[in-house]
């Protein structure tokens, strides 16, 4: 056997390392020692991304079971910041006297389903990629239902669990329909038996079906919203970039690499799914009083604007789809974390609580201002040139028509995202919520996501680093 | 980059420098000290311009610079003037001085006020300097987004609804832009996104010029106030505070007839030669109905921003008779529209300071308690109504005898119905005028008003400066546009 190819899964390994480690601290920390939780947390996650910051070079490993090529390197890159910044935000919900004794369990949970989520991506072989699946959707469970205590989050958590598993259910029997039209699961031999058959037709709408579930496209979006308000605010801001963005890069890969000979059946699927996706999403999201119900629904229709950069199967719509989801991570992590700080100073989460929150906290309503201009796409930060670039992948594989729908619902989002800031800056309130200052980890975090809102956009070498990895059919 | 850059990097020195300041008067300081910067850079790039020209260059755009941006995708930082931008920066820095010292007395919000005022200019320079596809479409929608807010809270009147309306108006507008936009780049061939090199290819194909040159025209038609997209402009307008419907009418409507010409036109020429009929129609309509619509408002804003509906229908109109006279006249009533707008604008928010009601029916006798407002008034009111000797005039004239070159019916018809607007910005004009500057005062409380402050009247005299100069000597600017539009005219087919 050749060992050196354990250094191509370096990122798993230094992961499990850290989980590990997080696993220990916690079972052998006395009480004066776990108050440095939070900051041994944050550091290995900061370790783990200096470990992993090269790319390497593509590779096959373990008979074909794993694949790497250097985009996954980003991708994870992308999804650890990501956590880490959930970390960084978790700081007050988890000081709380009903959580600080399980913090722990919340580190140990998350950094599960990200492992999950590096196998899902990273897979070769649709078993791996069941099972990174399901290591990434099993912990997500009992992170949702993390506030037990809260009606929500236990309902919340009961209902993720259930409709994980349907989709989970859904998506292997797609898995085994393919097995038993083709007799291999292998990425690598599939392409050549996969002919587009009526059998391999249904398995390819079950596989999709359940993928769709993950990543909450319309139809399959129902349970977004009451998880999305149930979970604890920072679980939402996880399931909703972090766990979103790793499903749609691995349905990606998946059909690029295996379903390509069915590229017109699979295009013409996701054609309908993204109009219905980012419409339906839209007009839902107008009503919503709730901010957490109303994020969801944001984020349902991101997720089918991400879907534009699936659709065209080619390399720049990878670079876009990548990109969009650094910059839909700054700028949902930026609203989110603002969101939870509000929801832990105040415990006020209704969109009319917001009204005159300029006058009392005028830092946070302006970071919150920024994030909702970035995933409304205003220049100049980084979610109007995400948005552009996606559009023009979509646009260079000859989908103008959708584009265009896709551009319409734009506007319809920015109606939605100015209510908001009508609310923070315009309408008058008698008692708006009282001043408050942060902790420390919450204001670094949410500079880290302002940074990125400004920077990412404005300085084209990160999309240049990307765009140097992309691949498509 | 090179010099060109300074109009975006200005304002966004002013951005940081407001950011740090603590009180009123620093504020003011960073505002007076970035917006006369801006006014010098332009008057000394009109010197730099004309000069260069005299010089012998040729080529269609001066002071080009380029820088990489986006790699990958053929974006470019690039920027370059011609004649028509020199002139539209120098009208944009006009305006925002003015409009500055029209806000001086901005008591609620200063700082935050004057940090949107300055992206919004951002925006507009930074369009005017552009020379790539996608840095214009940015600095496009920079210009648009602080307007919700400025509106919003600022504003008066329905002012949530209102800028609510225009915000998302304007962007509808820009989806259609944006989709314009790719149709461009994708239908040259994808290998650049600067507008010169577009024109310069030449390539795009027939049928997709017939698709892309619809919906890029409308997407900018909808900022130059097109029938039937103009809704948003008066009740922008009427709600907005002074200095941002001063910037708004002044300004930012003429980014839609700038892009129509640069971009729409410019790229498009076959399928422009072959669709304008259209456009004709609906403009006309806008220059027709917006001058019957200001006839019947009681609200001197509405009045005036029906007005702009008019006179920017008339920008989009002279454009599309697609030959030199006209273009040059379309880019000159671009010029004196915003320039007489702003004074418009300005001075009905300094009467409205004072009063606190816009409704004509409420105003009389203005001119026995603030006769310097008032003269001015009559001032602006003359130049809107074409005549000679103020910037209407010029304008409205070239833009008709360059119409009326057309020797076909259609065009000539159109014309004359368009031409009838004069006599109707007369009736509205002279009715206003008399109603509220003449007679005895309505209201025995407004006895006790007093007349313009010193910083009104430095931003009034300004732009009637502008006005009259631009009136009374308008070959040097009028040569600079005409040298300007010949490389696009001479694409089109008449």
């Amino acid at each position: 056997m050749d060992y050196s190819q354990f250094l191509h899964i370096r990122s798993e390994i230094s992961l499990i390392a850290v989980i590990m480690s997080l696993l220990l601290f916690d079972l052998l920390a006395g009480a004066r020692m776990r108050k440095y939780f939070q900051p041994l947390a944050c550091l290995l996650m900061l370790l783990q991304i200096g470990i992993n910051l090269t790319p390497g070079r593509s590779a096959y490993l373990f008979g074909g079971m794993y694949v790497h090529t250097p985009m996954m390197t980003a991708v994870k890159n992308i999804l650890t910041v990501g956590t880490l910044i959930t970390f960084l935000q978790a700081n007050t919900w988890l000081k709380r006297e009903d959580t600080v004794f399980k913090q722990g369990e919340f580190y140990v949970l998350t950094l599960s389903t990200l492992l999950g989520m590096y196998f899902m991506i990273s897979a070769g072989n649709f078993m791996l990629f069941f099972i990174g699946l399901e290591t990434a959707s099993v912990p997500m469970a009992c992170l949702v239902a993390f506030d037990k205590y809260r009606h929500h989050s236990a309902e919340a958590g009961a209902k993720y669990i259930l409709t994980a598993m349907f989709s989970s259910g859904l998506l292997l029997y797609g898995l085994s329909l393919i097995y038993g039209s083709t007799g291999t699961l292998y990425f690598e031999d599939l392409p050549d038996k996969i002919t587009g058959s009526p059998l391999q037709i249904m398995a390819f709408a079950f596989f999709f079906a359940g993928m769709a579930f993950k990543i909450s496209l319309v139809p399959f979006h129902l349970w977004t919203a009451d998880v999305y308000q149930g979970a604890p605010t920072q679980v939402t801001g996880y399931l909703s970039v972090v766990s979103k963005g790793s499903a749609v890069f691995a349905l990606m890969t998946v059909l690029i690499k295996v379903f390509a000979p069915m590229i017109s059946q699979w295009q013409h699927t996701i054609y309908w799914i993204v109009i219905a996706t980012i419409t339906i999403a839209n007009l839902f999201a107008l009503r919503q009083q709730n901010l957490k119900r109303f994020l969801a629904f944001s984020s349902i229709s991101q997720a089918g604007y991400l879907m534009l950069g699936v659709i065209g199967g080619s390399a720049a719509g990878m670079t876009a789809l990548v990109y969009y989801v650094l910059v839909y991570m700054a700028a949902n992590l930026a609203a989110f974390g603002v969101i939870s700080i509000i929801e832990q100073k105040s415990g006020k989460i209704e969109t009319a609580d917001y009204n005159g929150l300029y006058r009392t906290n005028p830092r946070l309503a302006f970071i919150l201002t920024l994030a909702l201009f970035s995933l409304a796409g205003i220049p100049p930060f980084a979610g109007f040139f995400s948005k552009f670039f996606i559009f023009m992948a979509a646009f260079q594989s000859g989908f103008h028509v959708l584009v265009f729908i896709a551009l319409i619902n734009t506007v319809i989002s920015l109606y939605y995202y100015l209510l908001i800031v009508k609310a923070m800056y315009i309408n008058p309130n008698e008692t708006p919520i009282a001043p408050f200052k942060s902790d420390g980890y919450t204001l670094i975090s949410l500079v880290l996501c302002t940074g990125g809102i400004v920077a990412i956009g404005i300085v084209s070498a990160i999309y240049q680093s990307i765009h140097a990895l992309g691949y498509g059919l | 980059m090179n010099f060109l850059s300074l109009y975006v990097l200005i304002p966004l020195l002013m951005l940081g420098a407001l950011w740090a300041c603590r009180n009123t008067r620093q504020i003011r300081g960073v505002m007076a000290a970035g917006s006369s910067a801006l006014l010098i850079l332009s008057i000394a790039l009109v010197f730099l311009y004309i000069a260069g020209r005299r010089a012998g260059n040729t080529d269609s755009m001066l002071f080009t610079a380029d820088t990489v941006w986006y790699a990958p995708l053929n974006i470019h930082y690039s920027t370059g003037v011609d004649g028509i931008s020199v002139a539209m920066l120098l009208l944009s820095s006009v305006i925002v001085f003015t409009g500055t010292f029209a806000s001086w007395k901005m008591s609620y919000q200063t700082k935050e006020y004057f940090l949107w005022y300055s992206l919004l200019s951002m925006g507009v320079f930074g369009f005017f300097i552009s020379t790539d596809l996608f840095a214009m479409f940015m600095f496009y929608e920079i210009a648009l987004i602080p307007m919700y807010l400025l509106i919003g809270i600022w504003g008066s009147g329905r002012k949530e609804y209102s800028a609510m309306k225009l915000t998302l108006m304007l962007m509808g507008g820009s989806a259609f832009l944006l989709s314009g936009i790719l149709g461009i780049y994708f239908g040259s061939g994808a290998t650049t996104m600067n507008i010169l090199e577009i024109a310069g290819l030449h390539n795009i194909p027939f049928d997709q010029q017939c698709i892309w040159f619809p919906v890029t025209f409308i997407g900018f038609g909808v900022l130059g106030a097109l029938f039937p997209f103009h809704t948003w402009s008066p009740d922008g307008h009427a709600s907005a505070p002074t200095a941002v419907s001063m910037l708004h009418a002044g300004v930012l409507m003429k980014l839609g007839g700038y892009g129509c010409f640069r971009i729409a036109m410019y790229l498009m020429p076959e399928a422009a030669g072959q669709l304008s009929w259209i456009f004709l129609i609906l403009t006309g309509i806008s220059v027709i109905y917006g001058a019957f619509s200001a006839c019947v408002q009681t609200d001197l804003k509405y009045i005036n921003a029906y007005s702009s509906v008019s006179h920017c229908g008339l920008v989009l109109f002279a454009l599309l008779m697609m030959n030199a006279t006209a273009a040059t006249g379309a880019v000159l009533q671009m010029l004196s529209h915003g320039l007489m707008t702003a004074l418009f604008f300005a001075l009905i928010g300094m009467i409205y300071g004072r009063t606190h009601t816009r409704d004509i029916r409420e105003l009389g006798g203005l001119m026995k308690i603030m006769p310097f407002l008032s003269v001015c008034y009559v001032i602006a009111g003359l130049a809107n109504l074409g005549l000679p000797g103020l910037s209407g005039f010029v304008a409205e004239m070239t833009i008709f005898t360059g119409s009326f070159q057309h020797a076909d019916p259609f065009h000539r018809t159109l014309t004359i119905i368009a031409a009838a607007s004069i006599v109707i910005t007369a009736v509205y004009i002279l009715r206003l005028v008399g109603k509220i500057l003449y007679g005895d005062p309505v209201n025995p409380q407004h006895l006790k008003l007093t007349d313009a402050t010193w910083e009104e009247r430095l931003s009034v005299i300004c732009l009637i400066t502008a006005v009259a100069g631009l009136g009374l000597a308008p070959w040097w600017i009028s040569r600079m546009i005409g040298e300007s539009v010949l490389p696009v005219i001479s694409q089109m087919i008449p």
